[in-house]
């Protein structure tokens, strides 16, 4: 591995500022596309989720749809679509800047994952549920609202805390588009330094700590909404 | 609204460009499931074994390679390889071998879960009968392991399609790059873009309904 020089972390770019200072900016662009494009698919995920769920087949077929059209194009392909297709087919669109295209691609990409696991989480409850809330004289959205949501989000916050992980990994892909996230910077900066581990082991940890901050994060959501006696509650 | 020109997509330009990118990425793709598939097994059963020295050096590769993006993995086994045997191996066999490492991760995940899905009274037969660990594993638990998990394989091994595009990180020649270069070489970008998620669509939406297919059958055997 030769000898490592660590200290390259804290020389000049050239601008300014540390390779260090330009890691943890790096960082912050990664941090924000994921949050971002989580919750871009978090609401995007469960509205053509629970569009599956529902008896009118126009909604069913329109989100089998979506789901498949974002589940099957790989996210690297979806990326450049939004980027180079989408701005000069309209043209108006040429403005919105490549960061905000990276996260609709990224959240609607996600989104088509979210929406199989919400239409599980609804599907895994006893149908019984839906018609005692429809008995009661509950509409339709109240008895999601109230009877079969929040059940089912508890039952699939599991792989919903491994999909929120995936998004994080999957920002890096967003280097294709030179969007400044921490993949970019590892590129650009080993290249600069001519070193490389000393580069690419901080960035892989910092990965690494990101995608276990929302493990823990998600585990204690978990915590606190359990029902007691219920899914869990008493383990 | 620019006007878009399909016309010059023709058999010639996918004789040219598409097809041996389409190879790369079928070949890659169909040699990473083999070899993710037969490291992922060893690791799951590395994993459900009851010595601790087993288990945790599966248990750390496992959850190292699954905390690190792809795109990551691809560069540093990239420019690693090269440091540790001391001449590069090429950006395809290098791809080959990241990509099984890093598949073997989920594979054995799956399999973990198919060999628990196994009911524990028929390891228990095995051994009654005389047979040893290997015979049991081999002859009573993989089989079963495989076949309820087989739908599950396939679709890992599609998303492992949809991820052999990001070879793009060190220029490999795939599929996705065969029509950026098409893209490149008639001026058209948009339009090869636009051709590559169809095409891309296409084959993993039919893999799908395949897998669907095969789903159905197995349910119905159990």
């Amino acid at each position: 591995m030769g000898n490592w020089d660590w200290q390259v972390l804290l020389h000049d770019t050239g601008g300014g500022e540390t390779y260090l200072h330009w890691m943890m900016s790096a960082w912050g662009w990664t941090c924000s596309v994921a949050v971002l494009s989580l919750i871009v698919a978090l609401v995007v995920g469960s509205i053509i989720g629970i569009l599956r769920t529902t008896p009118n087949p126009w909604f069913v077929g329109f989100g089998n749809a979506w789901t498949e059209f974002f589940r099957n194009i790989p996210l690297l392909v979806q990326i450049f679509i939004w980027y180079h297709v989408i701005p000069s087919i309209f043209l108006s669109l040429r403005a919105v800047p490549s960061f905000v295209l990276v996260v609709l691609a990224l959240g609607f990409f996600t989104s088509s994952r979210i929406s199989e696991q919400v239409r599980a989480g609804i599907n895994a409850l006893p149908k019984g549920q839906r018609y005692a809330g429809l008995a009661m004289g509950l509409t339709l959205p109240q008895t999601y609202r109230y009877v079969l949501l929040p059940m089912a989000y508890r039952i699939i916050i599991p792989p919903l805390t491994s999909e929120s992980m995936n998004i994080f990994k999957n920002t890096s892909v967003a280097f294709a588009v030179s969007i400044a996230e921490l993949t970019m910077f590892a590129l650009q900066a080993s290249e600069e330094t001519s070193r490389f581990e000393e580069i690419f082991i901080p960035v892989t940890f910092l990965y690494f700590i990101s995608a276990f901050a929302i493990n823990r994060i998600a585990a204690s959501i978990e915590k606190r909404v359990r029902v007691p006696g219920m899914l869990g509650g008493a383990k | 609204m620019n006007r878009l020109d399909f016309s010059f997509f023709d058999w010639n330009v996918v004789s040219s460009f598409i097809l041996k990118g389409l190879y790369f990425s079928v070949e890659l793709t169909i040699i990473a499931m083999m070899g993710g598939i037969v490291l992922g097994t060893l690791l799951a059963l590395m994993r459900l074994s009851e010595k601790p020295w087993l288990v945790q050096p599966a248990a750390a590769y496992v959850n190292l390679f699954r905390s690190i993006p792809l795109v990551m993995v691809i560069l540093w086994f990239f420019l690693l390889i090269p440091k540790l045997i001391g001449h590069s191996l090429g950006g395809q066999l290098s791809a080959i071998i990241t990509f099984t490492f890093f598949e073997a991760a989920y594979y054995s995940e799956i399999m973990r879960a198919g060999i628990q899905s196994v009911p524990r009274g028929q390891v228990g037969a095995g051994y009654a009968v005389g047979m040893t660990y290997a015979q049991c594993m081999k002859l009573v638990v993989l089989p079963q392991a495989f076949r309820n998990m087989l739908p599950v394989l396939f679709t890992q091994t599609i998303i492992l399609f949809q991820d052999t595009s990001l070879v793009y990180a060190v220029g490999e020649y795939d599929l996705l790059k065969g029509f950026e270069v098409a893209g490149k070489n008639y001026n058209r970008p948009i339009e090869t873009y636009l051709i590559a998620a169809v095409v891309y669509f296409v084959i993993c939406f039919s893999l799908s309904m395949l897998v669907r297919q095969l789903q159905k059958k197995i349910a119905i055997i159990r």
